[in-house]
């Protein structure tokens, strides 16, 4: 292997010669290089080591698929060597080795590969008393490369990206395509993984350079129109509905949104299945020509070329034309095809053996290929007999190709397989999604340009631009591919699957075991499994199930293939860390006054006030008593606030809660309650009477968005004479509470506050520190209490004024912590909490709030279904003994060691001093009076059941006394 | 990502919009049994096909039907309530 003088169109820049370091030595290479073209051009063949026996491997594909060279490549774990871009001074080594490339210690798996027979991993588990230490072996044994926990994290903003027409893959057929769909008129995206376009158009040449320039020209012409976009060293990682495609570039990812698509994305050439197949030396045909042509790096000096198309020998004639020595063409098929490469090839009196195939090759010191033993090829039978032995220090395989379908089987293309091409093709393809070219079944240069100029106008007529124009494309005289590159050997080694280690006698074993079915078998053997995901086994994988279950390639069907194409990295995919959150209007003041933050959807609410050295429990029960025995300020701005506006305003409401609201007076509050079709529980808040047809709505947080959401369904379905506006973000709201509340208000209110001007649950509409403001006298903490709604831009000025109002009064800021305890000691339930996606009104002792003899609300018929049937549960107050251990919400209620019910809400009571709660329990323990609850650590305790509020039974803290 | 066309808007990716459940007559409530009642309550036919379903464009808070192949998974088109073409 050597460095070839300039070849033209080459990559490389030799002005820029680069250094770098591989498994503790120095090499050189240029600029333009990928990691193992520069290697090889310095003479390492050796690359890395395989997954499973730890074999020496070199080249195979070089094509983002030679998985045995990957690198450690600084906190880049698993870098492809094949394609990695050489960079000045890389620190580079090889992943998965046990002391270095050359003389890894795991390399005597190889001798114990009849101890790690197929299915193995399945084998090792199967008995659970010896996972542990299969674990441990497993994982020293298994993974590559090194993880960096403290990599720095990259930022990788997505782009968005619009075209009529994505042309995926610039090879001859994808250039003619994108020029064709641009001449009708459409914008077109044009993306290649490579580092330029071209595709096999730059290297697959058999040394006719008229084959290079036709393809450069293309390349120039879609570079000059103004309607292609150019996008290389991406990827198209996936298919997804309506022609959405992530192109991955290494810096970004763009969601390409396009009219049609164009799968222009060739094929995969596939290895032949021989004894050694594996050894540094032996590549695919394809590899050779592009390290060839576009690194100007010579892979060999004396080769045997394995053949069973024109492809095989077009790569010979370029090898030939570089000085590298043919030392014998090995055709598999039994008589020549006469084509002008193979008569080119006879003129430079270069041996072909026709009807022949590679017995096994055998390596030499240093671990490469050193000779190719060679026999007569027989497609039934059993390992040849080694007629002849050919030196060579490289051996070519050019026996067929899988095309790279990934994409158009994401989107939903439908397969066949075609026998006279023995490969698959797409047989009907989903609208707006075209392919051409390789991937298409065709082959020849000429057909794969005509084949693009016609997928390329009709994917541009599908755009919209101009008329598909008819095109016939020449049908493949030449199989391109070999149904049978197999050559079975007793002493095995001959891998069908590079990345797994997996042996032809694998699949035969995995069958006579009964994983017959091609998703059973790939699970199994692992197949396909790899970090190439079968590209070079999965087609091989699928002719030996066919052949060994007597089925043809078309029954046996391929496996399911998924998004990603290729790995993508988390960072790409993650993007830029993007959590939308909700604040008030008093987000600044909650923060300025200590506030720990907790979620409430995508709101953010104070929990509790910190205080310094207060611990939390105290902060909250410090904050609850302030409630109790002064004046507290709570921002309720989370809640959904709703207006309707008609005259159907009432009986609206009347049909989406169970209340009733004709009936209410102007200038009146009542509690609202809104069930689901079944009779289930969904959601609560108040209704405010403003006018005969004009009512202001609270619903919880959570449910602000939904109820908006079907309250507009409903209204739009039953066509009634009313309107909905959502005021949930444009009105702040708090709710200001406490004995000495209506003082606090009255220093910053014209309103009349008197308990006969504004009773307990009016509303009332007036200004608040000059503020306009709706205020409803509500008691969900149980005491005094006014919510008072503000719009949103005067939330922050309403909190200061108040709090300012109320400095004198001892006013304290409350979280959501405590009003949670507040409202617990009153006995009120939070939906969601105290119920959950099962509970009825008649569970929760809300049946006052069912007015059954209404003509209609949402859930009432199936009301009267359950209201006949036995209750399931019922939720309870209870409380617990003074001392001793308390529960937490969500621990069961046990009896007779059965599940009889659960926690919903606990808290310690400053109130009644001791913790009290809220519990679903049957029925019948409900009426005994008392149950237990198991604690987490098993313990019982006991509970009595108490009649709710706990605090303030009568209700006289919240209204005045009549 | 697939793209739905809202009657208003236009055609929008489909994380835009929100489900709302087959379009189905409630049966009366004083005149159906319990059992019919149960049906229509509990009871969704999932049968691939073609669907009358509510979506809701939700930025803009626009409900309308939707026809919906749901064994190939695609969008047939799309009215507003009441405006079946």
């Amino acid at each position: 292997m050597r460095r070839l003088p300039p070849v033209p169109g080459e990559w490389i820049d030799r002005d820029r010669p680069l250094t770098f370091r591989f498994e503790g030595r120095s090499f050189r290479g240029f600029a333009g290089d990928t990691l193992t073209s520069a290697l090889l051009a310095e003479g390492e063949s050796m690359l890395g080591r395989s997954f499973k026996y730890h074999r020496p491997r070199g080249v195979l594909s070089f094509a983002n698929h030679d998985v045995n060279a990957v690198v450690q490549l600084g906190d880049q774990p698993n870098a492809r060597a094949d394609v990695t871009p050489l960079d000045e001074g890389m620190t580079l080594t090889a992943v998965n080795t046990f002391g270095g490339l050359r003389k890894d210690r795991a390399s005597l798996l190889g001798a114990m590969a009849r101890f790690l027979p197929v299915g193995f991993y399945y084998k090792a588990f199967h008995t659970k008393a010896l996972f542990p230490l299969w674990e441990r072996v497993f994982r020293a044994l298994t993974g590559l490369g090194k993880v960096d926990l403290d990599a720095p994290r990259w930022r990788t903003p997505k782009r968005y990206g619009f075209c009529d027409v994505l042309v995926i893959g610039a090879g001859p057929s994808g250039l003619a395509a994108a020029l064709a769909a641009a001449e009708q008129g459409a914008r077109v995206t044009l993306v290649d993984e490579n580092a330029r376009p071209g595709g096999s158009g730059g290297y697959a040449l058999g040394a006719d350079p008229g084959r290079a320039r036709q393809t450069a020209e293309l390349v120039d012409a879609a570079r000059a129109h103004p309607r292609i976009e150019l996008i290389t060293g991406a990827y198209a990682a996936g298919y997804y509905a309506d022609h959405w495609v992530p192109l991955v570039t290494p810096e970004r990812m763009i969601k390409m949104r396009a009219r049609a698509v164009i799968v222009a994305s060739g094929a995969y050439e596939q290895p032949a299945v021989f004894r050694n197949n594996d050894l540094p030396g032996v590549m695919l045909a394809s590899a050779a020509q592009r390290l060839l042509y576009r690194h100007a790096v010579q892979p060999m000096h004396r080769a045997v070329v394995l053949v069973a198309n024109a492809d095989g020998y077009r790569a010979a004639l370029d090898l030939a034309a570089h000085g590298v020595k043919i030392a014998a063409v090995i055709d598999l098929r039994p008589q020549s095809c006469l084509t002008d490469a193979e008569l080119a090839l006879t003129k430079r009196g270069i041996r072909i053996l026709p009807g022949s195939c590679i017995v096994e090759a055998r390596p030499g010191d240093g671990g490469r290929v050193a000779s190719a033993c060679v026999g007569p090829f027989e497609e039934r039978g059993n390992t040849p007999t080694i007629t002849e032995t050919i030196d060579c220090d490289g051996i070519l395989m050019s026996v067929g190709w899988a095309p790279t379908a990934n994409l158009l089987y994401q989107a939903g293309t439908r397969m066949r397989y075609e026998p006279s091409l023995a490969q698959f093709v797409p047989d009907v393809l989903p609208e707006g999604v075209f392919a051409c070219g390789r991937v298409n079944g065709t082959y020849t240069l000429d057909a794969r340009l005509l084949d693009g100029r016609r997928a390329g106008s009709a994917a541009a007529a599908h755009a919209g631009f101009g008329e598909p124009k008819t095109i016939t494309v020449p049908p493949e005289t030449d199989a391109p591919n070999h149904p049978w590159p197999m050559i079975p050997h007793p002493k095995g080694k001959n891998f069908v699957d590079f990345d797994e280690d997996l042996q032809f006698k694998d699949f035969e074993n995995a069958v006579q075991e009964g994983f017959d079915n091609i998703e059973l078998l790939k699970r199994f053997s692992t197949v396909g499994m790899g970090p190439s995901q079968g590209k070079h086994s999965n087609m091989n994988a699928l002719r030996i199930l066919a052949r060994l279950t007597g089925r043809t390639p078309g029954q046996v069907g391929s496996t399911t293939a998924r998004p990603m194409f290729h790995p993508v990295p988390m960072a790409i995919l993650g993007g830029r860390g993007f959590h939308p959150e909700r604040r008030t209007p008093m987000h600044d003041q909650h923060e300025a006054l200590g506030a720990v933050w907790m979620p409430a959807g995508d709101w953010r609410r104070p929990e509790y006030y910190a205080r310094p050295d207060v611990a939390r429990d105290e902060c909250i029960r410090e904050e609850a008593r302030s409630v109790r025995e002064g004046v507290g300020l709570i921002d309720v701005g989370t809640l959904g606030k709703l207006e309707i506006i008609g005259p159907d305003a009432a009986a609206f409401l009347e049909r989406v809660y169970t209340s009733r609201y004709s009936n209410m007076k102007v200038g009146m509050t009542r509690y609202a309650l809104m069930c689901d079709e079944s009779g289930v529980v969904i959601d609560d808040g108040v209704v405010a009477r403003l006018a005969e047809d004009h009512f202001y709505f609270t619903t919880t947080t959570s449910g602000a968005t939904a109820v908006y959401r079907e309250l507009s369904r409903l209204n739009l379905e039953w066509r009634m004479d009313c309107g909905i506006v959502n005021h949930t973000g444009a009105h702040a709201a708090v709710n200001l509470a406490g004995p000495r509340a209506r003082e606090v208000l009255a220093a910053i209110t014209a309103l009349d506050l008197s308990a006969a001007a504004f009773p307990y649950l009016a509303v009332r509409e007036g200004k608040v520190a000059g503020i306009p403001a709706r205020l409803m006298r509500v008691g969900f903490v149980g005491e005094w209490g006014y919510e008072i709604h503000v719009p949103a831009r005067s939330g922050a000025a309403l909190w200061e004024a108040l709090m300012k109002a109320g400095a004198a009064h001892g006013i304290r800021p409350f979280g959501v912590e405590a009003q949670r305890l507040l409202r617990l000691e009153k006995g009120h339930i939070i939906i969601g909490q105290d119920t959950d996606g099962l509970t009825t009104p008649l569970e929760i002792g809300m049946d006052w709030a069912l007015k059954m003899d209404k003509p209609f609300f949402v859930g009432q018929r199936s009301m009267e279904i359950l209201a006949r049937k036995p209750r399931k549960q019922t939720l309870v107050g209870f409380t617990l003994p003074e001392h001793g251990l308390a529960p937490k919400e969500c621990h069961l209620v046990i009896e007779r060691n059965e599940i009889a019910g659960r926690v919903t809400s606990i808290a310690w009571s400053p109130a009644l001093q001791r913790h009290i709660g809220l519990a679903f329990v049957d029925p019948d323990l409900a009426a005994r009076g008392h149950f237990r609850i198991r604690t987490e650590h098993g313990a019982m305790i006991e509970a009595t059941v108490s009649p709710t509020p706990f605090y303030d039974p009568d209700n006289l803290k919240q209204k005045e006394v009549s | 990502m697939k793209i739905m066309t809202c009657p208003i808007n236009g055609p929008r990716l489909i994380s835009e919009f929100a489900y709302g459940g087959e379009l189905r007559a409630m049966p009366d409530p004083a005149a159906c049994g319990d059992d019919a009642w149960s049906d229509y309550v509990f009871h969704r036919n999932s049968a691939p096909g073609v669907k009358r379903e509510w979506w809701c464009h939700t930025p803009s808070n626009t409900w309308f039907i939707a026809e919906r192949d749901t064994e190939q998974d695609r969008i047939l088109r799309t009215y507003l309530y009441g405006e079946q073409p």
